[in-house]
């Protein structure tokens, strides 16, 4: 009992700090990024003893001590309560989603047996759809607390958007969960182990190519960030829902942005490309197609898998933050002829053909 | 039992998280009150009165379509777990559940409730 309870903290804590230090990571990424994409130098000012680190000591450092030190706005108009709980309420989903995905197989240490999942449930899938969908009222209250019509006008654009995007998004997880027949990540994750034919790894987006590409777009429109980034809109809304928060509260949205790309990293990671497998990694070391393979002690293993998720985490992070610097803002109409006459009768139809095909592989 | 004690361990940690977040921004940062920085920001026009009034009810009604399709969504996961032993039943089954809500999408569609101008 102690053990379990033990060993969820420690891994929530990990779970927890690698998250947070992926947000920061992603500041860092998304403003020299969005320079190199814009010929700027980006974040090179503040520093240490000379020493700027490319920007790094900016984004690590100096933010957060400014964030942290800076005077907490609250105009006079505002609903104090749940101007405060909004930021809180848009945090706290995100990260407690991200928990819910395995970022390795199963760890042994002597006798005891540890699933390196921190939310560790078996409707796992049911779970994060939960969560993210707890993530509209984060919006939705900033935008109604702050009795500011600008941020009013982000909040409905917010909720509306995110509603309608959740449609596609759970169209395609139900697809993947259609493929597997499973609601459990470790399950999924590890129906993709096998390799087909012994050399191409028998990653989800092989079978699910359609639903990979909705949820990436559904994710891309629920995270709020451009061409999706309506809600907040700065040449339109000033800064959409988040218009009347200063300081740590204007953090906590900001960082919550960062938190949902590598949320739905995370998910696109273990539904379509095996989250923590590796390539010809089995549990006793690497087994190659021609006839090497490579003994591997357990922990190496396990950490090689943990490494394999978060380089693919990553990837997927660096490849959003490079959408939205590289796309032009929808036209509302646009987004939401899009997200209800494209994305929803797509993912409908991706449905009943996956369906189908499993019926004729059965027989 | 170990499934629910890792969700409570992780909402206790994370809600301890953001709470701490929220306090100790509350707790380093000065804070001094000026008519200005009070009002609403609206672009540096005087505020025009309180927001909280009227909106576009397509918002609202974009909500209910979402309700309806968005429990078709969750109808549909208990029958993808089960698909399997289901077959060819539950194919036609769900077909037919789904050409209903296709048949209210197109309906919908038709009316104009998804058209923003």
């Amino acid at each position: 009992m102690l053990t379990v309870v033990v060993v969820s903290v420690i891994k929530a804590l990990i779970v927890i700090g690698m998250v947070l230090n992926l947000a920061g990571i992603l500041g860092w990424v998304e403003r020299k990024g969005s320079a190199l994409i814009q010929d700027r130098i980006g974040a090179n000012r503040a520093a240490i003893f000379g020493f700027a680190g490319a920007g790094l000591v900016n984004t690590l450092l100096a933010d957060p001590i400014k964030f942290l030190t800076k005077e907490d706005v609250i105009p006079r108009g505002v609903d104090r309560l749940l101007h405060t709980l909004a930021p809180c309420v848009a945090l706290f989903p995100a990260i407690v989603a991200f928990a819910a995905v395995p970022f390795g197989d199963r760890l042994r240490i002597g006798d005891m047996v540890v699933n390196l999942q921190a939310v560790e449930i078996d409707v796992g899938v049911l779970f994060l759809l939960a969560m993210t969908s707890l993530g509209v009222y984060g919006v939705v209250l900033g935008g109604w607390a702050s009795n500011n019509r600008l941020s009013l006008l982000g909040g409905i654009r917010g909720s509306a958007q995110m509603i309608s995007y959740e449609l596609a998004m759970g169209l395609a997880v139900v697809a993947v969960v259609l493929t597997y027949g499973s609601l459990d990540f470790q399950e999924i994750v590890r129906r993709q182990g096998h390799m087909i034919g012994g050399w191409i790894p028998a990653w989800g987006i092989l079978y699910q190519p359609l639903a990979f590409l909705l949820l990436l777009i559904a994710g891309i429109a629920e995270t709020k960030r451009a061409p999706f980034d309506l809600p907040e809109g700065e040449s339109e809304i000033v800064s959409g829902y988040f218009t009347e928060y200063s300081g740590i509260k204007y953090l906590m949205f900001f960082m919550t942005d960062f938190v949902e790309i590598a949320v739905v990293s995370a998910v696109v990671t273990t539904f379509f490309f095996g989250g923590w497998q590796v390539p010809f990694l089995a549990s006793e070391g690497f087994v190659f197609p021609w006839g090497w393979s490579v003994p591997l002690p357990h922990v190496v293993v396990v950490l090689l898998q943990v490494a394999a998720y978060m380089v693919k985490v990553f990837i997927f992070c660096c490849l959003q933050v490079l959408v939205r610097w590289t796309m032009p803002r929808l036209r509302y109409d646009q987004l939401m002829w899009f997200g209800w006459k494209v994305m929803l009768p797509l993912g409908l139809a991706n449905l009943v053909v996956t369906a189908l095909v499993l019926l004729w592989i059965q027989g | 039992m170990e499934q629910s004690i890792s969700v409570l361990v992780t909402f206790l940690l994370v809600g301890t998280l953001v709470a701490i977040m929220v306090s100790i921004g509350w707790l380093l940062g000065p804070r001094t009150e000026t008519p200005a920085k009070g009002e609403a920001f609206e672009c540096g026009n005087p505020p025009s009165g309180s927001a909280w009034g009227r909106f576009p009810v397509k918002f609202y009604m974009t909500a209910i379509i979402f309700i309806i399709f968005d429990v078709e969504v969750v109808f549909l996961y208990p029958w993808a777990v089960l698909f399997d032993r289901l077959g060819w039943f539950g194919f036609v089954e769900m077909l037919i559940f789904l050409t209903v809500l296709g048949v209210g999408l197109l309906y919908v569609w038709q009316k104009g409730a998804l058209e923003w101008d």
